[in-house]
This record gives structure tokens, C-alpha cells and sequence, in this order.
């Protein structure tokens, strides 16, 4: 211990939080739907099981695969870890950048109550144990966008440990099964992003940018658990639903909020683990998987041809598909940790250990954050099997993407439709639109009561199935879906109604 | 006027029998013609007239802000003030003018004080002799005292008188000489083994360092997190008191100061010795000690003892392995602290466009000295992984005991400690620069270091002459946060020893001829 002898013998000494205690920013209504969540009608390599799929050509050997992950998740907070910044994805560079966030000599690290308070949260949804004492350290490498030479993290004792991630895969023939898996969490640590570096390499310059240098990250551990890609990503989508849930992250891939590093090794089975290789910055659960897939693939073809596995850091080549090694980080990093000796041990409290008397705004009670969590992805799905009777994989689609969950319960609402119906429709016809359309649900022109007038219709069978499928291939922009809408009108006055006045009422219904 | 203490003077400024002005005025010229001691780096005129004339203002409204408006202090170039070069006394922060103020700068601003200027180091505060900085080493103004020449005058009648200049200590010399030699009435120092305690031994000055965590680091640039504390140095115990009062306190930038609300400091006078308990640290006996040191130790553990107070010896069994138990924990926070130096958002940086790790080593290599590069080298060696358990791991687990020994003493009764500040009385330039900065600061901290290791607050009162004529202090170290108990043990026996005042007359009326001397004190003034 480094920290000083004195804090021991100083009662009354609290911790310290960064001014404004702020506020998660909620809906900056970037849809996660385009990149994140793109586990629908993609197939991936990943879908295949390589392990068992994997014929031993050479010596009639199996593999399995270990894989881990390091998932480093942005905390949704006004300001920066220890430093007064703001944090804002779309600033101009360098616009938000405090003195201790450029690292001006003398200044010192005052840690955010918010940031905290985020990573309690995602530990207890984690089912973590929550350390009431936790401690910082100091990670010596030099890079030009990690301006103090040191990133702050919390090695040695994290805010939260031994915790658990129950993610769901699709299993048999036709992959419609949810098989639920589990993976330990390690541990759940708070620590400073780094800046961004910019190579210009027309002029050959590397320009700096530190906005995001200093803004708080959750590490979240998971062991080696999982087995393939698919697992992984289900595992990091799962992630990524929680923190969405509780609002410490809005763990939005394709702005950088959530990234995940691999661990990955290839052995037979019943013989110790293999070498393991990391590969680094995975920024898109389609990624995430091809490049783990890959890489198992890459060191099964390499143990087989007689060759060896190096502990090494690699990278993923979207363009390529495949991995590679990284130059800049070839030799064997030693990080020289050390404790940091400007921030007091991070003490927690619960309502039983709450010193008498103390400030609420300068202690951390875990019970009450207990009491505040959200519901969790998990206990939505479950419920909404149970209420409605639909199959999991439905309850999954449903909370797959933003907003779908809310347009379907707000559609049951107001339909007199079976549940079943109504499920069947938001996930084919409705999300198939979507789809088809490239369109989040926010920005659908298909409304819930639109959606719910038109169930009861078919409910009274008003109106035939094919009718209403109709109905909304013409909102979906196809006018030809409306000569069959004429005919079905024709058929059922017996031929009497006049096709253009058809057709201008059913237009004028339609787009109204 | 400027022979006097900052509280005397507090009283002729509110007493209309000087203004800030003229205070300042004169301080400034006593800083010029005493530039040959190379005390200050950074002479802040424009500024300090500015402040003294908002000073003025003030006090003709009768709106003075306390003790300290209008009053010239000088501050330690490793604290970060805004709008004037700070460097370390560094290449690598020459022009570097931070944008913000230490908090500790601030507050003696938001009192009034007058910025004379930046104080000169050891080369970020790496020493012991305030030798060891680009803008080359400070005088003792004790060096050109009428006491120290006159008694080598009947010593040696050598012609080269002035080639015996003194050190003053450090690294906080350049504060110590801009008190002793009376260009302004307290100055910051810092203290992370001995840096303010030292230099105001060897300068015959009050040097304060207070607890841990109870004056703000933030602006400090720092030398170890863990053991650095602001220093105040001034010419008598109340006026570091007044000084302290205003500095401490909880900071919102610093998460190591204490949280609960910290009062003025007021010392009362002793007048019941016989509740007081003095210890004294057998294991402080040590045969480097000068014996002149050590007969004026005794005479002042006599002292208390005459008059009612309980002496009784302690031991604080594990001070042998403070030093190099400090040198592994300083090294180590050092390679960190200084890992920022790189060249890119501040300081200085290299023409080398190479790559960005090629200019990384050449703005480091020409931004550090020897001292600094060295204690980096030997950091990044203690925090390797194969060798962190084994040094510094070890070493915390020895600062630990080091710590539990102070806390050992003082529950068993006592209620300050009273040790030499220093082993001798401050030493010729020449003959200090025999030894390499490591050796030397491995020496000189030996009585002052093991403070720092257990955060607890201590303070240098100068006592007496030696026979050479030159400074020689005592040490004493309270209870952690009872600075003012251990502030007023020390005020007593600063009346009871009536340490005589420097006499720089002779200097002051002819500098001239030290001026010719002198080719040291081309630094550039500005």
C-alpha cells in the first residue's frame, strides 16, 4: 500500500466526488439496430458450431475453443471519470479537454460519484460481489494519446468481482431452440478511456484528439467461458442489453461505447489449455464474431500443420476477414502498475455499515442503488412468456430492437387480437418491413394503433390475412399490392363497386 | 522595516507606517541587489507592483483582506502559477506558464499577498542542496553575514573569500534564502524528505511542514504523491502559523486532504510544561552527527527538562532502513509522475521528427538532468513485474513499520519529538559537491525523511550559532493533524533560545563588490 499510512489514522476522512453528479443522457435516438443487433437473417460463420463441426483431418485429433472477453463499456455521464469535462461523442476535436484530462503538471484526479454509481449498478445486475473497498492503479505505457504516460484502472482490487452473464444461443436443426449459457464474470473495473490518434500519413503526422481521453469505462471480465463466436457476440449483445437497461452505457458499438478485446486458444480436449492470442477492438458483434471464428480456425490450421501458437495481440481486418498480427505492440509489454497515490481508497457503503450521521450526497449506499435497478432484459422476457404464452426466441426478438418491445406492448393495448397474433405480426410482418425498409422502429410510418386497428379488423374478419399483409405492402411503398386490394374489394361486393372509386378510397385509407 | 516579522509588518501596514507599495518597492530592490545569490528564477515586478497597488486600494478603504494583504511572500518554482513561468528549475519546463494556480497559491492571493516571485530548486525538487538546477545553485545569504565572515576572518585569511560560499540546503533553497535574506516575509516550499526543513535550518529560518493532507497539493508538481506537502517557510513559528491557518483546509481538486473544517491557527503561550512529554529518538544519535549538533540537542532536551516539561528517550526502531526504503518509493512514483514529460501537449520538445518514440527519448533526454533521468531508470527497474514484490511491495510494507513506529511513540505518551534537523551546519559549495546528489541527499534527509513516510507534520526552528557562525536548527515532529500543539512547543522554545537576526548590513550597503565577484548570478531576471 502506497496510500498513505495517514488515512487510517484520520476519521471523518470521505471520499470525494466530482461536482456535478450527473445525469445518464438518455435517447440520443441513435438507433443500435444497423450494426449492433444484427444477429437476424445473418449468417454468419458463426453459426456453425466450429468446434464439433471441425472433422479431424490430421491424426484424428478434436479441438475445443476457450474464448474470454475484455468488453470496456463507456459510462453514460455528463463528466469524465476524474476530471469536470463533458463527454460528447460528436464535439469538435480537443474542445472538451480539462488541464488533468491534458495532464498539466499538478493537477490530480477527483473521481466521479456518477461513474461510481454506474458501475455498482452493472456489478449488482451482474450479480457481482460489490467490494466496499476498492483501490486505483496506475498502468505505465507510452502512446500519444495517453497524455500522463499512466491510464488510471482498478487492477488489483475492482469495485466488483465473481459475477455471473446468462446469454441465450439458438441450438437444433432448424437453430429455433434457446439454449441459455452462462458466463463468470471475473471482475467489473473503472478506469479512464484513452484519446484518439489520427494518422495523417500523406504528411506523416499522427494528430492527437482528447476529448475522449479521461471519460469513464466499465471493464466488465467475462472468463473463458465461451466456446465460438456466436457465443460471444450473444454474450456481448446480452451485455449490451443490460447496460441499456440500466442507463450506465448506451454501449453503442459503432460510436466506440462498447468494445470488446478477445481472448482466444484452441486445445484437445481433456489436455491443458492452449497459448492464447488477443485480439484486439472488436467494434461490431459481426466482427466480433468472424474474427473469433477465424482466429480459432487460424490456430486449429496452424497446431495441425506442426506450427505454435504465440502469445501475441492481434487485429481484426474487416476488409481481409481475417486477423493479423499487431506491429505496434509486438514487443512483451511490461505496464509497471502501481498504486495511485491520489485517490484514497474507493469506500462503499451498504444501509448496515452507513456510518452514523454521514452526508448521502458523499457516501455510496449499495442497498439503495440495489433498490433502484431496472428491470433486467432477463425478467422481460421471462414475463412476457409467461403473459402472453409466446416462445423465447420471440421474447429475445422482441427486445432485440430499440423500441420494438414498447410499439408491440402498445399494440396489444389496444387490439382486441390474440397475444399470439399480434407477436407473429410485430416479428414478421412488421420488423420484415423495417428491415426491408432500413428503418429503426422510432422512425416506422406504421403506428401502433395503425398496427392494432388493422389486427381487429382481421380479428372480426373484416378483412382476410392475405388483405391485411396487403395493407401494409402498400405502406411498405408497393403500389402494385393495391390492384389485389381492389380485386379483394370487387370479389366481396360481388363486382358491383366501381374500380377507380375503389381505388381512390382505398388510396385515401391508406395514407391516411 | 523588511528585518521584520510578517506579523509586525501586518501591524505597520495596518497601522499606516508603511504601504504595500513601498513594501514592495523595497523588496523588490533588496531582490536585485541580492540576484548573486540566485534565489528567485522568476522575478514577478509587474505583477507584485499590480497586487500591491489593489493592496493599497484597500487598505485606504479600510477593507483589507487579514494578515496578509500587502505583504511580500515568494514562491517555490515547482508550484503551478498562472500567467508566470514555472519550471521546475527544468529544461524541460523552461516557458512552460501554466494556466491555472495551485491552490495553495491562490489562497495567499485571494489574502492579499504580494507574487515577488518564482524561488529557485534542485531540478524538480530532486536534492539537497538547491545545486542541482539549470539556473545553477543558491547562496547562503549566510555566507556574506557579519557573523560568518568575522569568524573567518579568524580562521583562514585567505584572499578568495567568496569562493566559500555556502549552500543553502534544499531543494527548497531558493524560499530559504529569499526569507533569511529579508526579500520577503514567507515563502512556499515543498517537502518530500526533508526539502523546506533542510534549507531552513541551513538559512536559520522556521521551516514548516505540515501534516499530510492537510494543505492541498493540487498545482504542486510533484515529486512523490504519497509524501509531498506544501512548505512554509518564514522568520519566526507565529508567522508560519498565520501562514498555515490559511492555507490548510479541504480541497475539492485534492482528494487526499482531510474533509473536516480546519480552524485559524492561534498559538497560545505554554505556561504548563510540566503536561508536556518531549521524546527523544535514540536511534537519531548517529555518528555522523557534527557534535556541535549534537551539544546543542542536548542543551535544548536540558532545556525543556529545566522547565517542567517530561523529557524521556524513545526508540523508533526501523529508522535505519528509512532511507533506502524512501529511495525505492520516491524512484518509483518519480518513473510515473514523469512519465507526462513527453513533449507533446507542453515543455519542451526535441526538433527529432523521426517517430514519435524517437522524439519521446531525445525532448526526455535533453529535458532531464542526470539526477532525474536516474531516479526514472531505477523507478521503472522497482515497478518491473518481476521485481515489484520484492522492492516495492517490500518497501511499503517497511514504510508501514516506519509509520507505526511515530504512532507507537506517541501513544505511549508523548507529545513531540525534538531531533536535529540537519547533521552539521550548512557546508561550503565546493566541499558539498564532492559527494553526488544521491550520497547527499541519502545523508542529509537521514533526520527529516522518515516524517514524510508517516504523513506526520514537523517543523525547523533555528536555536543557535555554531562556532563558525552559521545557522544550526532542531526538529521537532507532532502527532499527525496536531500541527498547532507542535507549533506551539516550538514557539516557546523559539523564545527561550532568542536565535540572533542575520546581519546582512554590510552586504546590503556593498553589494557592489560581491557583484564583480560573481559570475554565477547571470541568470536572467525578468
Amino acid at each position: 500500500m502506497a496510500t498513505p499510512v495517514l488515512r487510517w489514522c484520520c476519521p471523518g476522512r470521505r471520499w470525494v466526488f466530482a461536482g456535478i453528479g450527473g445525469v445518464s443522457r438518455h435517447g440520443r435516438g441513435v438507433p443500435t439496430g444497423s450494426t449492433s443487433s444484427g444477429k437476424r437473417g445473418q449468417s454468419s460463420v458463426a453459426q456453425q458450431p466450429l468446434i464439433t463441426a471441425q472433422k479431424p483431418r490430421k491424426g484424428e485429433r478434436e479441438w475445443a475453443a476457450v474464448v474470454g472477453l475484455e468488453i470496456h463499456a463507456q459510462i453514460a455521464s455528463n463528466s469524465k471519470l476524474f476530471s469536470g469535462s463533458q463527454v460528447d461523442f460528436a464535439a469538435p476535436p480537443n474542445s472538451l479537454v480539462s488541464f488533468f484530462d491534458a495532464s498539466l503538471p499538478g493537477t490530480l484526479p477527483v473521481l466521479n460519484r456518477r461513474c461510481v454509481e454506474a458501475a455498482v449498478m452493472t456489478g449488482l445486475a451482474l450479480d457481482c460481489h460489490i467490494n466496499r473497498r476498492s483501490l486505483f492503479d496506475r498502468k505505465h505505457y507510452f502512446y500519444a494519446d495517453l497524455p500522463a504516460g499512466y491510464q488510471i484502472t482498478q487492477q488489483r482490487l475492482p469495485i466488483a468481482v465473481n459475477g455471473s452473464l446468462a446469454y441465450s444461443v439458438c441450438v437444433g436443426k432448424r437453430r429455433s431452440q434457446m439454449v441459455t449459457r452462462t458466463a463468470r464474470v471475473k471482475q467489473i473495473q473503472l478506469e479512464q478511456d484513452s484519446g484518439k490518434s489520427l494518422h495523417d500519413s500523406l504528411r506523416s503526422q499522427t494528430l492527437i484528439d482528447l476529448n475522449r481521453a479521461g471519460v469513464g469505462l466499465l471493464e466488465v471480465v467475462l472468463e473463458p467461458d465461451m466456446s465460438c463466436g456466436e457465443e460471444a457476440a450473444a454474450a456481448v449483445r446480452e451485455l449490451q442489453l443490460i447496460l441499456q437497461a440500466l442507463g450506465t452505457s448506451q454501449a453503442n458499438m459503432a460510436e466506440g461505447q462498447l468494445r470488446v478485446d478477445a481472448n482466444i486458444s484452441v486445445h484437445n480436449p481433456g489436455e491443458p489449455l492452449g497459448i492464447r492470442t488477443e485480439v484486439k477492438n472488436l467494434n461490431s458483434a459481426r466482427f466480433l464474431a468472424k474474427a473469433i471464428d477465424y482466429e480459432i480456425q487460424r490456430q486449429i490450421n496452424e497446431l495441425e500443420n506442426g506450427g505454435k501458437i504465440l502469445n501475441e495481440t492481434r487485429s481484426f481486418d474487416y476488409k481481409l476477414g481475417c486477423t493479423v498480427p499487431m506491429r505496434d505492440k509486438e514487443g512483451k509489454q511490461d505496464y509497471r502498475l502501481m498504486p495511485e497515490p491520489n485517490l484514497p481508497p474507493l469506500l462503499l457503503y451498504d444501509s448496515g455499515s452507513l456510518p452514523p450521521g454521514t452526508d448521502p450526497q458523499q457516501v455510496i449506499n449499495i442497498d439503495q442503488l440495489r433498490e433502484q435497478l431496472p428491470e433486467l432484459p432477463r425478467v422481460t422476457r421471462e414475463k412476457l412468456v409467461q403473459q402472453y404464452g409466446m416462445l423465447p426466441e420471440h421474447s429475445f426478438a422482441l427486445l432485440n430492437e430499440v423500441g420494438l418491445l414498447e410499439f408491440f406492448q402498445n399494440v396489444i393495448k389496444e387490439t382486441r387480437a390474440e397475444p399470439k397474433k399480434v407477436t407473429s405480426w410485430v416479428l414478421n410482418t412488421f420488423l420484415g418491413f423495417l428491415k426491408q425498409q432500413n428503418l429503426a422502429v422510432s422512425e416506422s410510418p406504421v403506428t401502433p394503433s395503425a398496427l392494432a386497428e388493422l389486427l381487429d379488423l382481421l380479428d372480426r374478419k373484416a378483412i382476410s390475412s392475405s388483405a391485411a399483409k396487403q395493407v401494409t405492402d402498400v405502406k411498405k411503398g408497393n403500389p402494385r399490392a393495391i390492384n389485389k386490394l381492389i380485386g379483394l374489394v370487387r370479389r366481396a361486393t360481388l363486382g358491383r363497386a366501381d374500380p377507380t372509386v375503389i381505388k381512390e378510397v382505398l388510396e385515401r385509407q391508406l395514407s391516411s | 522595516m523588511l528585518g521584520r516579522t510578517l506579523r509586525e509588518v501586518s501591524a505597520a501596514l495596518k497601522q499606516g507606517q508603511v504601504t504595500p507599495t513601498e513594501l514592495c518597492q523595497r523588496c523588490l530592490s533588496l531582490i536585485k541587489k541580492t540576484k548573486f545569490l540566485n534565489a528567485y528564477i522568476t522575478v514577478s515586478e509587474e505583477v507584485a507592483l499590480k497586487q500591491a497597488e489593489e493592496s493599497e486600494k484597500r487598505y485606504k478603504k479600510g477593507h483589507s483582506l487579514g494578515d496578509l494583504d500587502g505583504i511580500p511572500v515568494a514562491v517555490k518554482d515547482n508550484f503551478s502559477t498562472a500567467g508566470i513561468e514555472t519550471t521546475c528549475a527544468s529544461n524541460m519546463l523552461k516557458g512552460y506558464v501554466p494556466p491555472y494556480n495551485a491552490t495553495v497559491v491562490q489562497k495567499l492571493l485571494d489574502q492579499g499577498a504580494l507574487l515577488m516571485g518564482k524561488t529557485n530548486l534542485d531540478e524538480f525538487a530532486m536534492g539537497s542542496g538547491s545545486t542541482d538546477g539549470i539556473f545553477g545553485p543558491v547562496k547562503n545569504p549566510w555566507s556574506y553575514s557579519k557573523q560568518y565572515r568575522e569568524k573567518r576572518k579568524q580562521k583562514s585569511h585567505g584572499k578568495n573569500e567568496d569562493s566559500h560560499w555556502l549552500i543553502t540546503g534544499g531543494s527548497s533553497g531558493g524560499s530559504a534564502a529569499a526569507v533569511s535574506a529579508f526579500t520577503c516575509f514567507a515563502a512556499l516550499g515543498s517537502d518530500t524528505g526533508g526539502s523546506t526543513r533542510n534549507p531552513a535550518a541551513h538559512c536559520g529560518v522556521v521551516g514548516l511542514k505540515p501534516s499530510y493532507g492537510l494543505v492541498s497539493r493540487h498545482g504542486l508538481i510533484p515529486l512523490v504523491n504519497s509524501m509531498d506537502v506544501p512548505g512554509i517557510l518564514t522568520r519566526c513559528v507565529d508567522d508560519a502559523a498565520i501562514v498555515l491557518g490559511i492555507l490548510a483546509g479541504h480541497d475539492p481538486k485534492d482528494s487526499t486532504t482531510i474533509q473536516d473544517p480546519v480552524k485559524p491557527f492561534t498559538l497560545p503561550s505554554l505556561t504548563d510544561m510540566s503536561k508536556l512529554c518531549i521524546g527523544i529518538p535514540k536511534e537519531y544519535l548517529t555518528p555522523e552527527l557534527s557534535s556541535e549538533v549534537q551539544s546543542l540537542w542536548s542543551k535544548a532536551a536540558n532545556l525543556f527538562e529545566s522547565e517542567g516539561a517530561k523529557v524521556i528517550e524513545v526508540s523508533l526502531p526501523h529508522t535505519s532502513y528509512s532511507i533506502v526504503c524512501y529511495h525505492v518509493l520516491c524512484t518509483s512514483e518519480v518513473a510515473s509522475n514523469m512519465a507526462r514529460f513527453d513533449g507533446l501537449e507542453y515543455g519542451h520538445r526535441c526538433d527529432i521528427d523521426v517517430s514519435t518514440e524517437a522524439m519521446y527519448a531525445a525532448t526526455r533526454r535533453e529535458g532531464f538532468n542526470d539526477v532525474v533521468r536516474g531516479r526514472i531508470l531505477s523507478g521503472n527497474f522497482f515497478l518491473l513485474k518481476e521485481n515489484y514484490e520484492n522492492y516495492f511491495v517490500k518497501a511499503q510494507k517497511v514504510r508501514r513499520l516506519i509509520a507505526r513506529d511515530f504512532v507507537n511513540v506517541f501513544n505511549s505518551g508523548v507529545d513531540v519529538l525534538l531531533t536535529p534537523t540537519t547533521l552539521s551546519e550548512a557546508v561550503p559549495h565546493t566541499e558539498f559537491i564532492r559527494e553526488d546528489n544521491r550520497t547527499r541527499s541519502a545523508q542529509d534527509d537521514l533526520f527529516t525523511q522518515a516524517v514524510n513516510m508517516a504523513g506526520l507534520p514537523a517543523v525547523s526552528v533555528p536555536m543557535a550559532l555554531s562556532s563558525q557562525g552559521l545557522p544550526i536548527g532542531l526538529q521537532f515532529i507532532g502527532r499527525a493533524f496536531c500541527d498547532q500543539q507542535l507549533l506551539t512547543v516550538a514557539k516557546w522554545f523559539e523564545k527561550q533560545v532568542q536565535f540572533p537576526v542575520i546581519q546582512l548590513q554590510e552586504l546590503m550597503d556593498d553589494c557592489s563588490s560581491v557583484f564583480e565577484n560573481e559570475k554565477l548570478a547571470s541568470v536572467s531576471l525578468k
